[in-house]
């Protein structure tokens, strides 16, 4: 656990000094059945952060719990000195308004498994949507940053198609374009893509892999070793609610301490459909797919 | 097993289709059945059906059409679905008041006959409440206990003058299409993926927003086609304007017609062809909505090629 320099959680107001995403202690249940055992994550500005486990280890719950999807039951959370949902007077926490939560969650992008895209409106309008209705801005010049948002995905010759028109892949990159035109000071994955098939997987990581280059904070829920191995700055390896081992991906992924880590982590090199080099950039990723299918190259 | 010659492959095909000889059957019973009922709206006189011509175009039946049927249709679905729709999104909140007055208009108005309620409207409320006083809650009472010489009113409501009226009639329609609304609207919003409105949460839009932009828009698609058969429904219903009593209303206005020439049938006829014309028309306008909030759920299949890999052109 690495320990931010200066910090007081019990104080209130903004903290300064401390790590962008500040979690201590963080408790939930479901219906009884406790999901979240205390787990504490510290992610620095610029960092990409990757959270791995078997299904069912709280790692996703975790992710929801950061921009308020899920409320938690123990613990804090402080996103950029601000904690998340609650507002603390003299030592006496108070639930924010949903309108107050959803003006934290404005700071925060997120990216789904299931993509999660308006499917009534074309990808431009989904990039659009956000920052016109949220934040206020202009329609021109919202047009305009998600026409750039586009192009920076790949996709810049598709602003009017549907998302029932795009594949999984090109949907994913739509939605990570979408959640960076709210400019969010972190963005979270979550297990982005899970869903897809597996020769579309690497145009989304390339895109991701880009993004970490940018200096972007990134907080990556993850299946694909290789994205935790080649872009991570920091992984968690999470089980049964607890972190149990955290640190560089190299000495985890490469040198699991234990046994549970161990065991996960055979099984997953052992996926036979797992990438094995993340594309360092989309374009890298396009080659690498008409290579695997030639047939598709005009 | 070795692959046959090329020259030896099967060609396209060119089958025989299967032979529907029942269809051609009954396509020639039913024939013969039309032709027996053209031939008797020939030879009936009593159909007399260029009188029903005559009635459907005079000037009483016009206006109960349009003042009548139309005006009353329209104005009960505008009622209907926008309070439909509130109490759909009120049911579904967590706020257990709005819930709980949902829960119970629901309850109330799903339970009482239209006819009953028109009649309770048209004549009941007129008679226990003349008047409607708009002023501070209780205000009467207040003066009286404090002497006070104002009696905390503003204003009066002549109520007999609304509730005996079209008006009351669209209240009345639109108040008990307003609970079955409510459940359509309901099912509507339950079939958007939760995923919806997850994602307009993680942008950060309020639930007001998220609702009015990402997910009743959604929902429309399921609620419209209900809605459509709401509306025809409430074109026929208007005809329980005459409970109020409105007069000025298609069925009454041909059935007096009518009964004062003493030839009922063409009458009936007249009012039925006004409500198929009527029915056609919305018919039209349905498909064109269903359109409008089908957009981006078509079934278009994308031309992109990884979707177009030929069979038999052979993977890797």
């Amino acid at each position: 656990m690495m320990t931010p320099a200066a910090q007081d959680p019990g104080a209130t107001g903004r903290q300064i000094g401390m790590p962008l995403v500040h979690a201590v202690n963080v408790m939930k249940a479901f219906d009884g059945n406790q999901v979240l055992k205390g787990i504490d994550l510290d992610v620095r500005k610029g960092q990409v952060v990757c959270l791995l486990g078997p299904s069912g280890s709280g790692k996703t719950t975790f992710l929801r719990c950061i921009n308020q999807l899920e409320t938690i039951d123990g613990g804090r959370i402080w996103v950029d000195g601000e904690l998340m949902g609650y507002e603390d007077r003299a030592g006496t926490l108070h639930r924010l308004t949903s309108k107050a939560v959803a003006a934290q969650r404005r700071e925060i992008g997120m990216v789904f498994q299931r993509f999660n895209l308006f499917p009534h409106k074309t990808t431009l309008e989904n990039i659009m949507e956000a920052p016109i209705q949220v934040k206020g801005e202009k329609k021109d010049q919202a047009r305009e940053r998600a026409i750039a948002l586009l192009a920076r995905v790949g996709l810049a010759d598709k602003p009017s198609a549907y998302p029932a028109q795009l594949s999984g892949g090109q949907q994913q990159r739509v939605a990570i374009a979408r959640a960076l035109a709210m400019g969010p000071k972190l963005m979270l994955f979550d297990e982005p893509t899970s869903a897809l098939d597996p020769e579309l997987v690497g145009e989304v990581l390339a895109v991701m892999r880009e993004l970490a280059k940018e200096g972007t904070t990134m907080i990556v829920v993850t299946h694909e070793m290789s994205f935790a191995r080649e872009v991570a700055d920091h992984v968690v390896f999470m089980d049964g609610g607890v972190v149990v081992e955290e640190g560089e991906p190299k000495s985890v992924i490469n040198n699991p301490q234990h046994d549970r880590t161990k065991s996960f982590l055979r099984r997953m090199q052992s996926e036979p459909q797992a990438l094995e080099h993340v594309p360092e950039t989309l374009q890298e990723a396009m080659i690498a797919d008409t290579k695997r299918h030639p047939q598709e190259a005009e | 097993m070795s692959t046959p010659a090329l020259s030896d492959r099967p060609g396209l095909i060119e089958a025989r289709p299967v032979r529907h000889p029942w269809r051609w059957v009954a396509v020639a019973v039913i024939a013969v059945i039309a032709a027996m009922m053209v031939s008797s709206f020939v030879t009936n006189g009593r159909w007399d059906f260029s009188l029903s011509a005559q009635i459907m175009i005079q000037q009483p039946v016009i206006d109960g059409l349009v003042r009548g049927t139309i005006l009353g249709t329209v104005g009960a679905m505008i009622i209907g679905v926008s309070l439909g729709i509130l109490m759909a999104i009120m049911r579904l909140s967590d706020n257990v008041v709005l819930h709980g007055v949902a829960s119970v208009y629901t309850w109330f108005f799903r339970a009482i006959p239209r006819y009953v309620l028109l009649v309770i409207i048209g004549s009941g409320i007129g008679y226990l409440y003349n008047t409607l006083d708009v002023g501070v809650p209780f205000g009467k009472q207040i003066a009286a206990l404090f002497g006070m010489s104002s009696t905390l009113t503003f204003g009066t409501i002549d109520v007999n003058g609304l509730t005996g009226t079209i008006v009351g009639g669209i209240l009345g329609l639109g108040l008990s299409e307003a609970a079955y609304m409510a459940e359509i609207a309901r099912a509507g919003i339950l079939s958007v993926d939760k995923g919806q409105s997850e994602a307009a949460q993680a942008l950060g839009m309020p639930d007001g927003k998220a609702m009015l932009r990402i997910i009743l828009p959604q929902a429309m698609r399921v609620i419209v086609p209900p809605t459509g058969n709401e509306t025809i429904a409430m074109v026929k219903d208007t005809s329980l304007l005459i409970a109020i009593p409105v007069i000025a209303e298609l069925n009454y206005q041909t059935g007096a017609i009518a009964n004062r020439i003493f030839k009922i049938m063409p009458g009936l006829v007249a009012s039925t062809v006004w409500y198929l014309i009527v029915c056609s028309v919305l018919m039209v306008g349905q498909y064109y909505l269903e359109r409008h909030f089908g957009r981006g759920f078509g079934q278009k299949k994308p031309k992109d090629k990884r979707f177009a890999r030929a069979a038999g052109m052979g993977g890797a």
